[in-house]
C-alpha cells in the first residue's frame, strides 16, 4: 500500500460483469454523460478517475439506479448486469440494489446500533432465518469490513458514535452484509484521514475476492494502489479505459496524460 | 540591520491600515457604536415583550385566581316530610312534582334557625327575611332537590349541606363588593353583608377551594357563583380527541406522500401553495365552511363536539402538514441513500429510517397545532358552540354528537355577561386554558428531547 506498483497488478478474470453501451445521462437540460461504453469485469477493482463534475459519480449511480431518486435525471442507453438490462421496465430497482451495493462518499450509518446497521439489509431481504443466523451474518460482515475487533464488545452502541474511518468501514460492512455481487464506492475515502484510508484500501483489495468493485476517486495514487482497471472521465466522456498500469504509465489519450500529470483537473 | 534600528519601534508604514492598534480609528468607533445601538434595540424589544407578558399574566392571575375560591354557607336543613312528600309514600314521581320553589322555604328556615343559634338578630341589622333568603344562591334549592330525588329515604331527617353563597356575598369576601357599593346595589344591602360577617364569625360561612368551578356546568346570568367550566372542558377534550385522531394520520400521510413519493410537477406545486395558503386562512372562514358543509349539508347536530372537531381538524391540518414536511426535509438525504443503497424500498426507507428521525418535529408540530386548535374561538361560535349548555355530554362516541361548549368560547361567553362576578370566572377559565396550553407545550418539549437523535 505504500507505493505505486501498477505494473504488478494483473487482471484475474475476463468475465464481464457490467457492460454499458452508449449511455447518456441528462439532468434536466444538462447532458452529464455522453456516449459511455465500458465493460466492467468481475472480481476486479475498477477505478473511475477524472476532474470534478466530469460525470464519474453520475455514471456510478446509474449502475444501481440510484439516479432514479432524482426526478430530473434521465438515463438512456443500455447497462447490462450479467447480460440483463437493468433499465428494463420489468426490473425492480430494489432487487437490483440488493445485487449492486453502494458505499457513499460521506459515512452515513443509520442512527441505530452497530448491530442493527449491519442487520438491516439481511433483515429486509430475508437472508437470515433466525437470530443466530443473523448474528453470524453480522459478525462475518463486520470481519469483512475489518472492523469486527474494534466493535465486537459494543454492538449495541450507536453506529454514529464511531470515528469517521470506523463509520466508513461500518458502511462497507453494511453494504457487504446483503451479499451483493457488485460494490459501488463513491469516493469512500474522501472524508477519511490517511490511516483510515489505508485501512479502507486494504479492505477494498480483500473484497475483490468476492465482489466486483467500482470505485470513484479523486486521488490518482489511490486509483493506482487499489485498482486493476482504470477509467478516465472528462466532461462527460469516457476518455480512456484500460489496465491501471497502462493508464498511468502509458496513456493513449493526451487528455488522460494531462490529467495524470496535473495539467488539467 | 544595525542594533539601533532593531531597538526603535518600526515607524508606521503609510498604508491602508495606518495608525496604532492601541487606539480605535474612526471607522471602528462607528462600527462599534452601531453594534451597541443594535444590541440596545434588541434588548429593549425583549424588555417590552417580557413586560407585556408579565402585565398580562399578572392581570389575569389577579383577576382569575379568586375564581378558584368560593364562599359557602353551611346549614343543617330539615327535610320536612310535610312539604316534600305529603302522602308519605316516598313515590319518586310524586317527590319530583315538588319544584325548587317548594325547597326554598326549607333553606330559608334553616338559615334563620342557624342565625338564631348564633345569636344574630335580623331586626338589629335591618334585614328582612326575604333578604336573608337571598344571601344563598338560587342554585341551593336545585341542589337540595337533586339530593332529595337521589336519596328519597332521607326525607324527614336533618342533613348538613354546604350551599353556595350568592355572588355578591362571595364578591364581598373577594373585595369586589364593599359596604359603600352595597348601598347603591339593589341586589345586596349593607345589612346582608353584616349578617354574612356575623355568620362567618359563627363559623357558618367560609371561603375555600371551589371544586365546583371544574365540575359544574355553566350557570345562568344571575347565578355566577354556580357557573363552572365542566362542560366546556369536556367539550374541548372531545374536540381535541377528534382533532388528534383525524389530523395526525391524515396530516402525516399527506406530508409523507408529498415529500417522499409525489413527483415534482405543477400539480404538486399547486397543492403545496394551497397548503401554505390554508395555514394563513382566517379561522372564521373554516367556521363558515363547517356551518355550510357539516351542519347544513351533512346534517350533523349544532354545538356538537364532532362538528367543532372536524372544523378544527381542517384548521390544524395545514399546520401539521407544514411542520411534518419541514421535519422530513431536515432528515439528511444521506440516510435515504444509505437505506436505498442496501436495497430498501422507498417505503421501507421512509418508515424505518426517515420517519423515526422526523418524529420529534412531527410531534412538536402536531402538539402546536392542537394547542392552536384548543384556543380557537371564532369557528366554534359559527357552528353554534356558543350556546348555553347545562347538560354534560355523554361519554364518547355518543357524546361527540351531544351539545357541548368549549373553553375559549366559555371565556367569551362569560365576558359578555353583566354580573361582575363573571369577569372573575372568565379569567379563571383563561388560567385553566393557559395551563393546558403550557402543559401541551411542555409535552412537546419533552417528546422532542426524548426522540431527538443525532446523526
Amino acid at each position: 500500500m505504500n507505493d505505486m506498483r501498477p505494473l504488478e497488478r494483473i487482471v484475474d478474470t475476463d468475465t464481464v460483469k457490467i457492460s454499458a453501451r452508449n449511455v447518456q445521462v441528462h439532468y434536466g437540460e444538462t447532458h452529464a454523460i455522453k456516449d459511455v461504453d465500458v465493460d466492467l469485469e468481475a472480481n476486479t477493482v475498477t477505478a473511475f478517475i477524472g476532474p470534478s463534475g466530469c460525470g464519474k459519480s453520475s455514471f456510478l449511480r446509474c449502475l444501481n439506479r440510484m439516479n432514479d431518486t432524482i426526478d430530473i435525471c434521465r438515463v438512456q442507453g443500455d447497462i447490462l448486469l450479467d447480460g440483463e438490462d437493468i433499465y428494463d421496465k420489468r426490473v425492480d430497482p430494489v432487487q437490483l440494489r440488493a445485487k449492486v451495493g453502494m458505499v457513499f462518499q460521506k459515512p452515513n450509518p443509520f442512527p441505530k446500533s452497530i448491530y442493527d446497521n449491519i442487520a438491516y439489509g439481511p433483515r429486509i431481504h430475508g437472508l437470515a432465518r433466525n437470530k443466530s443466523e443473523l448474528d453470524e451474518i453480522v459478525e462475518k460482515s463486520l470481519r469483512r469490513g475489518a472492523i469486527w475487533d474494534e466493535v465486537k464488545d459494543r454492538l449495541d452502541a450507536p453506529g454514529t458514535g464511531l470515528s469517521g474511518g470506523q463509520q466508513q468501514r461500518l458502511c462497507i460492512a453494511r453494504a457487504v452484509a446483503t451479499e451483493p455481487e457488485v460494490l459501488l464506492m463513491d469516493e469512500p475515502c474522501s472524508a477519511l484521514d490517511p490511516i483510515a484510508t489505508a485501512q479502507v484500501e486494504e479492505l477494498i483489495d480483500e473484497l475483490r475476492q468476492n465482489f466486483s468493485v467500482v470505485i470513484v476517486t479523486h486521488s490518482m495514487q489511490q486509483a493506482a494502489r487499489v485498482s486493476q482497471k482504470t477509467a478516465f472521465f472528462h466532461l462527460g466522456h469516457l476518455v480512456e479505459h484500460g489496465e491501471t498500469g497502462e493508464i498511468f504509465t502509458n496513456p493513449r489519450d493526451p487528455r488522460t496524460e494531462s490529467y495524470i500529470t496535473g495539467r488539467i483537473g | 540591520m544595525t542594533d539601533a534600528s532593531a531597538n526603535t519601534p518600526a515607524t508606521p508604514r503609510p498604508g491602508k491600515h495606518a495608525g496604532s492598534l492601541l487606539e480605535q480609528n474612526a471607522r471602528t468607533l462607528r462600527r462599534n457604536a452601531a453594534e451597541r445601538r443594535f444590541r440596545a434595540y434588541g434588548l429593549s424589544a425583549i424588555v417590552i415583550g417580557v413586560t407585556a407578558l408579565v402585565v398580562l399574566l399578572a392581570s389575569i392571575l389577579s383577576q382569575g385566581l379568586p375564581a378558584f375560591q368560593q364562599t359557602f354557607i353551611t346549614l343543617e336543613v330539615h327535610l320536612d316530610e310535610a312539604k316534600l312528600d305529603k302522602n308519605g309514600n316516598r313515590d319518586i314521581e310524586e317527590i319530583k312534582k315538588v319544584s325548587t320553589f317548594g325547597y326554598a322555604p326549607l333553606i330559608k328556615t334553616a338559615l334563620s334557625t342557624r342565625a338564631g343559634e348564633l345569636g344574630i338578630s335580623s331586626e338589629d341589622l335591618g334585614v328582612s327575611d326575604k333578604e336573608i333568603a337571598a344571601m344563598i344562591s338560587k342554585e341551593a334549592a336545585a341542589e337540595l332537590r337533586r339530593f332529595v330525588i337521589a336519596n328519597p329515604d332521607r326525607i324527614g331527617e336533618t342533613v348538613e349541606f354546604e350551599f353556595l353563597a350568592t355572588g355578591r356575598i362571595d364578591g364581598y369576601y373577594k373585595g369586589r363588593v364593599t359596604m359603600e357599593s352595597a348601598e347603591k346595589d339593589s341586589n345586596i344591602s349593607p345589612g346582608q353583608l353584616q349578617f354574612a360577617d356575623a355568620l362567618k364569625e359563627g363559623g357558618a360561612l367560609s371561603t375555600h377551594f371551589n371544586w365546583g368551578f371544574f365540575t359544574m356546568a355553566d350557570g345562568s346570568e344571575n347565578r355566577p357563583e354556580a357557573a363552572g367550566i365542566g362542560v366546556a372542558m369536556l367539550g374541548s377534550l372531545y374536540m381535541m380527541i377528534i382533532v388528534l385522531v383525524l389530523a395526525l394520520p391524515i396530516g402525516v400521510a399527506a406530508s409523507i406522500y408529498l415529500e417522499e413519493f409525489a413527483p415534482k410537477n405543477w400539480f404538486t406545486d399547486l397543492i403545496e401553495v394551497n397548503i401554505s395558503n390554508l395555514a394563513a386562512v382566517p379561522s372564521i372562514v373554516f367556521g363558515i365552511l363547517g356551518l355550510a358543509i357539516f351542519i347544513n349539508y351533512a346534517g350533523l347536530p349544532q354545538s356538537a363536539p364532532i362538528v367543532g372537531g372536524l372544523v378544527l381538524t381542517l384548521m390544524t391540518l395545514p399546520t401539521i402538514i407544514i411542520a411534518t414536511r419541514a421535519s422530513l426535509k431536515s432528515v439528511p438525504p444521506s440516510i435515504r441513500d444509505a437505506a436505498l443503497g442496501v436495497g430498501a424500498s422507498r417505503m421501507q426507507s421512509v418508515f424505518h429510517h426517515v420517519l423515526p428521525l422526523a418524529m420529534p418535529g412531527i410531534l412538536t408540530g402536531t402538539i402546536i397545532g392542537l394547542a392552536q386548535a384548543l384556543g380557537e374561538t371564532a369557528p366554534l361560535m359559527l357552528i353554534g358552540m356558543v350556546a348555553f349548555v347545562r347538560e354534560f355530554p355523554a361519554a364518547p362516541p355518543e357524546g361527540f354528537f351531544d351539545p357541548a361548549s368549549a373553553l375559549p368560547v366559555q371565556v367569551y361567553n362569560w365576558t359578555t355577561r353583566a354580573d361582575p362576578a363573571f369577569v372573575e370566572r372568565a379569567s379563571g377559565a383563561i388560567i385553566v386554558l393557559l395551563a393546558f396550553l403550557l402543559c401541551m407545550n411542555f409535552l412537546a418539549i419533552i417528546l422532542r428531547r426524548r426522540f431527538e437523535r443525532r446523526w
